[in-house]
């Protein structure tokens, strides 16, 4: 494998390595720490999201990647090789911005070609690569439209074919999808998940969305006030959040106050489950999330290992019917039960129930 | 309200009819201001200069009302006082020349200061670009003529340049600035500079500074990027500006004539000659007249040349 300058790359296996970074940004005698001391490490070929809500610092760390911010504090490698100081046009980087930033003034042809053409490629070798581009984003039709005179999503896919034609180390993605309605979203979610393992470039993704995160991500970082809170796979994040934060941004969350002890946490609910906690928890009160979907109800009087509770409302909502409980010791519970047939009977609103908690559904949680 | 689909069934009344012709009279009532601003300002002088311009020279200024082309062959032609035949004469064509060149080098120069100048003021922060702008619109304050007796304060032989280049001793007698070529060009940039700088401020402040940062993430570098993406994005500013310089340089009046003294003259002193001392009204409209045409030439092919290129980006 090659970069950009032509430069062989030795095998390893990080492709982006943010080493301690942080950034800060004077605004009018305040300082704002956009990044808080980042580190993490990319892989290569890897689909990896930064996920944070709006000001988390997720994109001035893909703007610090790409070039445009250079870091304050703390290093970028690149295949090992710090890029700290690079300007941006000298980076085997690309990115697919949030508006697209197509150039109005040249044909969707045009656009693709020219990071090529900034490359010294010559010609045959540019429109050939345009021609297999639009065809990756099945664009051929529109060649020589201008950008201005092409859908939303069509203008995603140029945006996507112009940072991929001159076959970037890294694309960036600053929120592309976030201009597109639901049904083109979806649609371009697994285009973006095709396009990753066809070209086998490193793809970092910024969403605030964590669906599009869990949906399309290898593994995502989730980001709040400048800091990363945790990397994991969709899975790891969602089913073992090492946070408050992280839990109560990603799905749905129940948090129950409980004791820690050891590998054993008891819920002030009653009912002891065994746990593996996070790093950094100790013995004593502690936060624990359940999921939803991971509890049962039943109606009726609470059995042995079963919560009591009495049911608030009751919401429908197709797939599956919400429960709002409220637990014999006053906090508030919702349950997640799949509609299907024969489910059994739910109890209804201000009627008693038993809340069932399966083993392995309760997190130990970082506060 | 009559609705197509209806119109089997239902025919518009008289009293319909005479509504909407009310309402047409009204609109024309209300565009009757206007109208009468366009012919009394724009097409009636037109027309008297038209009609000027075919006519005979009064004595004492004026006009004698009958007809004669003389106005318009002599802007090249001289009638010999002796034999009274028409001889090619070169000396209106030199001040076109004149006229032409220092436009154009007033163009360029004000594009060469402007395009940074306005550069610089649409990168401030928002709330301090209104104090730049604040400054490039103070010389409209003053008389075009106090500016223009500043600008002879500076370059003329005891003038401010002159003495801090003798106090520094890089020369050794003044240079002669006043009434060259240069005195006039320097003058107009001066003049026209605000002119140039603001639509081009306006282009640069529309300018999505993404896309610079685009082309800079697709390996453009700063020179690149200038050229191949905001250039033409600015385009119209720098258009817009050209001509706002270009056409106001060639019909310049009071900057040549107190910089460029009796010598240097420029189109638009040759005109007021004819309509002043040298009492030949009809040669003087006939002037007005080239010069519109002349612009108006120039400005076609300007834009056309100019949105070619764009079209081929």
């Amino acid at each position: 494998m090659t970069d950009q300058t032509g430069q062989s790359v030795p095998g390893g296996e990080i492709a982006v390595e943010a080493d301690r970074i942080s950034k800060i940004f004077q605004s009018g005698g305040d300082e704002v720490r956009a990044l808080d001391d980042v580190s993490v490490a990319i892989k290569r070929n890897e689909f990896f999201t930064l996920l944070g809500p709006s000001g988390c610092g997720k994109t001035t760390l893909l703007r610090v990647i790409a070039g445009f911010e250079p870091p304050t504090m703390g290093a970028l490698r690149l295949n090992g090789r710090d890029i700290s100081r690079l300007p941006p046009n000298q980076r085997p980087v690309n990115t697919v911005f949030q508006n697209y930033a197509l150039f109005p003034h040249m044909s969707v042809a045009n656009n693709i070609a020219f990071g090529l053409e900034m490359l010294g490629k010559p010609k045959g070798e540019i429109s050939k690569t345009v021609d297999e581009m639009l065809k990756l984003v099945q664009m051929e039709a529109l060649k020589t439209r201008r950008t201005s005179e092409i859908s939303g999503g069509q203008q995603q896919r140029v945006a996507l074919a112009r940072a991929l034609a001159p076959h970037p180390e890294v694309l960036l993605l600053d929120e592309p999808l976030s201009a597109l309605d639901l049904k083109l979203r979806k649609e371009m979610q697994i285009e973006l998940k095709r396009l990753q393992s066809e070209t086998g470039i490193t793809f970092i993704f910024v969403t605030h969305d964590q669906e599009e995160a869990l949906t399309m991500s290898d593994r995502v970082a989730v980001m709040s006030a400048g800091k990363i809170l945790q990397v994991g796979s969709p899975k790891e994040i969602y089913a073992r959040p090492a946070e408050r934060f992280v839990a109560n941004f990603i799905g749905e969350s129940n948090f129950l106050d409980a004791v820690l002890s050891g590998t054993s946490v008891t819920l002030k609910a009653g009912r002891t489950f065994n746990v593996t906690p996070p790093e950094g928890v100790a013995d004593g009160a502690v936060s624990v999330l359940v999921r939803p979907e991971h509890a049962r109800v039943k109606p009726g009087a609470a059995g042995d290992g079963e919560l009591a509770a009495t049911v608030q409302t009751v919401v429908y909502s197709g797939d599956a019917t919400v429960l709002h409980l409220r637990l014999a010791t006053g906090e508030l519970f919702k349950a997640k039960v799949p509609n299907t047939p024969g489910s059994g009977t739910l109890p209804g609103e201000g009627e008693a129930a038993a809340v069932i908690i399966a083993p392995g559904a309760v997190t130990v949680l970082r506060d | 309200m009559s609705d197509a689909g209806q119109s089997g069934s239902y025919e518009p009344g008289t009293l319909e009819r005479e509504a909407a012709s009310a309402e047409t009279r009204k609109r024309w009532l209300l565009s009757l201001p206007a109208v009468v601003i366009i012919v009394l300002a724009a097409a009636g002088p037109l027309l008297v200069m038209v009609v000027y311009s075919f006519l005979a020279p009064g004595d004492y200024g004026n006009v004698k009302w009958e007809f004669s082309t003389d106005g318009w062959t002599s802007i090249l032609m001289q009638r010999d006082i002796f034999d009274d035949t028409l001889q090619w004469a070169d000396a209106h064509l030199s001040i076109f020349w004149r006229s032409l060149s220092l436009s154009l080098i007033t163009t360029v120069s004000t594009l060469l200061i402007g395009v940074p100048t306005a550069w610089f003021i649409a990168t401030r922060p928002p709330g301090k670009r209104e104090f730049w702008l604040f400054l490039i619109t103070v010389p409209f304050w003053t008389n075009l003529l106090v500016r223009t007796i500043a600008i002879q304060e500076l370059i003329r032989a005891e003038g401010v340049i002159n003495l801090v280049l003798l106090r520094l001793h890089i020369i050794q007698e003044p240079i002669q600035m006043m009434f060259t070529n240069f005195a006039i060009g320097f003058g107009m940039t001066y003049v026209y500079l605000p002119l140039m700088v603001l639509p081009v401020y306006a282009a640069v402040d529309k300018l999505d500074f993404r896309l610079v940062e685009a082309a800079h993430d697709l390996y453009a570098g700063r020179w690149v990027a200038f050229r191949r993406v905001i250039l033409p994005l600015i385009k119209p500013g720098i258009i817009a500006g050209s001509i706002l310089v270009f056409i106001p340089s060639l019909g310049a009046y009071v900057t040549p004539r107190v910089l460029g003294g009796g010598k240097n003259l420029m189109f638009g002193n040759l005109i007021e000659l004819q309509f002043g001392a040298g009492r030949n009204w009809p040669l003087g409209a006939a002037l007005s007249l080239t010069l519109m045409a002349g612009v108006m030439v120039a400005l076609i092919w300007y834009v056309r040349v100019t949105s070619r290129e764009e079209r081929n980006g």
